[in-house]
């Protein structure tokens, strides 16, 4: 067993049990730096296979990435230091039946299948065969993610912003009323307001 | 390190994103579990392109759409995250009955 052997299974390791930490640790912040970790590790298995720039691309990505997560969870959750034990599931036995099935399916199909052995040769140029690529043949491929980006920055930004240019941002959404000028037709959410209530069922 | 044992540990990465994607409650939680899923494909993706490409290029570019899978799927889920929470004040999937309004 060879150095990179020794490296992928510790990698592996990390990888896996931080993704498993993730949803068993009481604090979100926790949280999403394990799932930071888990990336990582995944990105230096990457790099150990070669791929130097989807693996350094991806930890550069993944930082910034969690740290937004980070973020978010301090917003969003009511126990982001992870003070008290929190438990915040549904559905659990279905959903670890489900994941392991998934994971005994795909390693199952991952044992039983002969795959080609067609290994990346180690003096090949594959930054410089990805930029080709890139801006060569499959210029319209890249091209296409670069504008999907756009049109989700575009997105992100309608579907978050509390108003548009004329007004509030839901107007439109709301169903015209029965009669003119009447109510508005349709289900209403029970509350909208700025209310700071944090949990709260709505029937 | 074979294409075998590196399938493997993306698929326990996929199988721990789908349990996460299914049980929490807390949509940022769930969000977590979907970049889990990812983050298995892009490995599974690259081990494939190292080990049975042979290097060809439109394995890095796939891994690359992956990534920005990944962004993408980020940005609009915390928009509509921000978005349902301003309308309802709702953080939990179980808070949501309803996609109108």
């Amino acid at each position: 067993m060879g150095l990179i052997d020794i490296a992928f299974i510790l990698l592996s390791a990390v990888a896996v049990i931080s993704g498993w930490r993730v949803f068993v640790t009481d604090s979100m912040v926790r949280a999403s730096f394990l799932l930071l970790l888990s990336f990582v590790a995944v990105a230096l298995i990457i790099l150990l296979m070669a791929a130097p720039y989807i693996g350094v691309a991806t930890i550069f990505m993944m930082a910034v990435e969690m740290m937004v997560m980070a973020l978010f969870m301090v917003m969003f959750m009511m126990n982001p230091a992870g003070l008290n034990p929190m438990m915040m599931v549904h559905q659990n036995r279905f959903a670890i039946g489900a994941g392991v099935v998934a994971f005994a399916g795909l390693s199952l199909a991952a044992l039983a299948t002969d795959f080609v052995d067609n290994r990346v040769d180690p003096a090949k140029r594959v930054v410089h065969d990805l930029g080709i690529e890139l801006l060569g043949p499959s210029m319209l491929t890249f091209e296409t993610a670069g504008v999907t980006l756009l049109a989700t920055m575009v997105g992100a930004v309608v579907l978050s912003a509390r108003s548009g240019r004329f007004g509030a941002s839901d107007e439109g959404s709301l169903p015209p009323g029965l009669e003119p000028g009447g109510e508005p037709a349709g289900r209403k959410p029970e509350e909208s307001g700025g209310h700071h209530h944090h949990h709260h069922m709505h029937g | 390190m074979t294409l075998s044992s590196v399938l493997i540990v993306a698929a326990a990465l996929i199988g721990i994103g789908l349990y996460g994607a299914l049980s929490q409650q807390s949509f940022v939680m769930l969000m977590m579990g979907l970049e889990l899923m990812l983050n298995g494909a892009l490995l599974a993706v690259i081990g494939f392109w190292s080990f049975a490409l042979g290097g060809a290029p439109e394995g890095q570019l796939l891994a690359i759409i992956i990534m920005a899978v990944m962004a993408v799927d980020m940005a609009v889920g915390f928009a509509l995250v921000t978005a349902v929470y301003r309308k309802r004040q709702a953080d939990t999937t179980e808070s949501l009955g309803t996609l109108k309004n």
